[in-house]
């Protein structure tokens, strides 16, 4: 469209500049505070420009802190939650959407209704479940009046209670079950036409079809788990199985305390919590923006 | 709705559906139903089981000043963050689509607030506004104690409303950008060709086409911030000073995990679920149906 608004189009640019100093300003800040050493990072005002103490701080928060142990634990839940997320929601929306039986909107809604409420309003009985998982089945059981001993199986300070309850949620179902509506009856048709069985329709058909979604929810689904922090600070006591997320309150004092934190060491640590997700939503932009809608909405 | 074509393999069906099934008992609804029973009986001091109270721990939560202390910094919070980060979400995707030359540096950009983890934005936060570090402290050097979130509330309060808002905007302009793309070129360049400035294009066609878009991140936002920021409380403010960030979902993780009084958490959890179910009931009965979309 050609239209001339000199003075509103300059107008533009400058808000548009400051809301990009404002976005990006305190991520810049987090990285130069994390390259100089103590003395310089406690001057007022702080420079704003990098040092060259970047290679000790980060080395410090690497080993000293134990970062890198973290870090790895942090991975492999993200990816285990992430993996368990895609394959768990397609097959239950498999499930709901291509066979016919009688609880079956039942069930969706049961597992729809899951997205009202987060792990964070349901966090202490969460808990007590974790510490003692077959608990419910032990009481049903004793309720209907069998004498079954179901052993105790604890899940705090493993990765299954840190995977767990963050696959427990609708998220991916329903997104898959919106994919599957739109995808055309003939195509199922054809398919069992020519002998395939839900397996085979499943896999040959189905899953190939749904790998946009599959991308765009296994990102947001890496960012969210990534971004923990309530529930793996509840479920590990012992170091050896925290995530990188809830270890950066060890990094900093608590505010309780009235010690300054050794603000270039912690910053250090925020910039290698922030990166791996922010590198994720940078290379999977659309991936990312697409899956943030369709689940969402 | 339903699919014409099916498959009759009934214990497939089950096979399939059960993993999820049994994932959403354990971890959503046997806790959830956990809660409203912790919330109407209290442990007897000396062990045993349960005892039936009946509305015993709401009376208690609903006359205790903490509690309704927590409820109004939650509101005010969520209040804040809320205006705060719509309005500049907003702001931001009318910018961009506008598309002047290099829209699509700030389109990339702008959202990256979005991926960090609360707990990094908080400390990130935490250094920026430090009172005796960081960029904001030069005012305390013209005004010593200008600007002091460890001691005085009314900061710390203003501390987490600005790190819970800069994650926000970010997530905000996503949608709002998103929405104001799904509305047809031709309109805007019919209402230009009819001579309706830019202005009067936001105002008259902009802004009344995004009101679902609008409706849909108010209530999300406005959980958003009952819920997520926990996170950002814990790293930056802990709840104080004073209690001035006692947040509704910060205290009932330092009643239950800190003073390990399940009764009263259970309750204060449950009141936080009635609150959070009731925006989704007026977002899916009441927004849905009432705004139309083009």
């Amino acid at each position: 469209m050609i239209e001339r608004t000199p003075l509103l189009n300059a107008l533009t640019h400058f808000l548009l500049l400051i809301a990009l100093v404002l976005s990006i300003l305190p991520i810049y800040i987090v990285f130069v505070a994390s390259t100089h050493d103590l003395q310089t990072v406690n001057k007022v005002p702080m420079p704003l420009w990098p040092g060259d103490h970047m290679f000790e701080n980060y080395q410090y928060v690497w080993n000293k802190a134990k970062f890198g142990e973290k870090l790895l634990n942090s991975l492999i839940v993200a990816t285990a939650v992430t993996i368990g997320k895609i394959t768990i929601a397609a097959l239950s929306a498999y499930s709901i959407v291509y066979f016919r039986y009688r609880f079956r909107m039942f069930f969706f809604w049961l597992i729809f209704i899951t997205l009202m409420l987060p792990l964070e309003v349901r966090i202490v009985p969460t808990y007590a479940v974790a510490a003692d998982v077959l608990q419910p089945f032990r009481l049903i059981f004793e309720g209907l009046g069998f004498a079954i001993a179901l052993p105790e199986i604890n899940l705090l300070n493993t990765y299954a209670g840190l995977i767990l309850p963050l696959v427990a949620t609708a998220t991916g179902t329903f997104l898959y079950r919106q994919f599957f509506m739109t995808i055309p009856d003939e195509l199922a048709e054809a398919a069992k036409m020519d002998g395939a069985g839900p397996w085979r329709f499943l896999i040959d058909i189905l899953l190939p079809l749904s790998r946009t979604n599959m991308a765009a929810l296994a990102t947001i689904m890496f960012v969210y788990a990534w971004n923990q922090y309530l529930w793996p600070l509840l479920i590990t006591t012992n170091p050896a199985r925290a995530t990188a997320t809830m270890y950066l309150q060890k990094l900093v004092p608590g505010p309780a305390f009235g010690q300054p934190p050794v603000w270039n060491e912690a910053m250090a640590g925020t910039l290698l919590v922030m990166a791996p997700p922010l590198l994720v939503v940078i290379f999977m932009q659309r991936w990312f923006v697409r899956g943030l809608i369709s689940t969402d909405k | 709705m339903d699919k014409r074509v099916t498959f009759a393999n009934l214990w497939l069906a089950s096979a399939l559906i059960a993993p999820q099934l049994l994932l959403v008992f354990v971890f959503f609804y046997w806790p959830a139903s956990q809660a409203v029973y912790w919330a109407f009986t209290t442990q007897p001091p000396f062990g045993g089981g349960n005892e039936w109270i009946g509305f015993e721990n709401f009376r208690a939560i609903f006359t205790d000043r903490v509690y309704w202390n927590s409820v109004s910094v939650s509101l005010i919070f969520s209040a804040l963050t809320t205006a705060l980060s719509l309005s500049m979400g907003l702001l931001m995707a009318l910018l961009v689509d506008r598309r002047l030359k290099g829209y699509s540096v700030y389109r990339f950009l702008y959202f990256w607030p979005y991926a960090i983890a609360a707990p990094a934005v908080g400390l990130a936060f935490r250094f920026i506004f430090a009172p005796e570090a960081g960029i904001l402290s030069a005012i305390n050097t013209f005004y010593p104690n200008l600007w002091n979130p460890a001691l005085k509330g009314g900061d710390a309060l203003a501390l987490i409303v600005f790190a819970n808002s800069w994650k926000m905007v970010a997530y905000n302009f996503i949608f709002f950008l998103a929405g104001l793309q799904s509305i047809p070129r031709s309109l805007i360049e019919a209402a230009a060709l009819d001579g309706a400035s830019v202005v009067r294009r936001v105002r008259d066609i902009q802004l009344p086409l995004l009101a679902p878009t609008f409706f849909f991140l108010l209530m999300v936002n406005i959980t958003e911030s009952f819920v997520d920021s926990f996170g950002i409380v814990d790293i930056t403010t802990g709840g104080g000073p004073a209690r001035a960030t006692d947040i509704m979902v910060y205290k009932i993780f330092s009643d239950g995990f800190k003073g390990l009084d399940y009764s009263m958490a259970a309750a204060q959890s449950l009141v936080l679920m009635f609150l959070v179910i009731s925006l989704t009931f007026i977002q899916f009965r009441f927004v849905e149906r009432r705004i139309h979309y083009t």
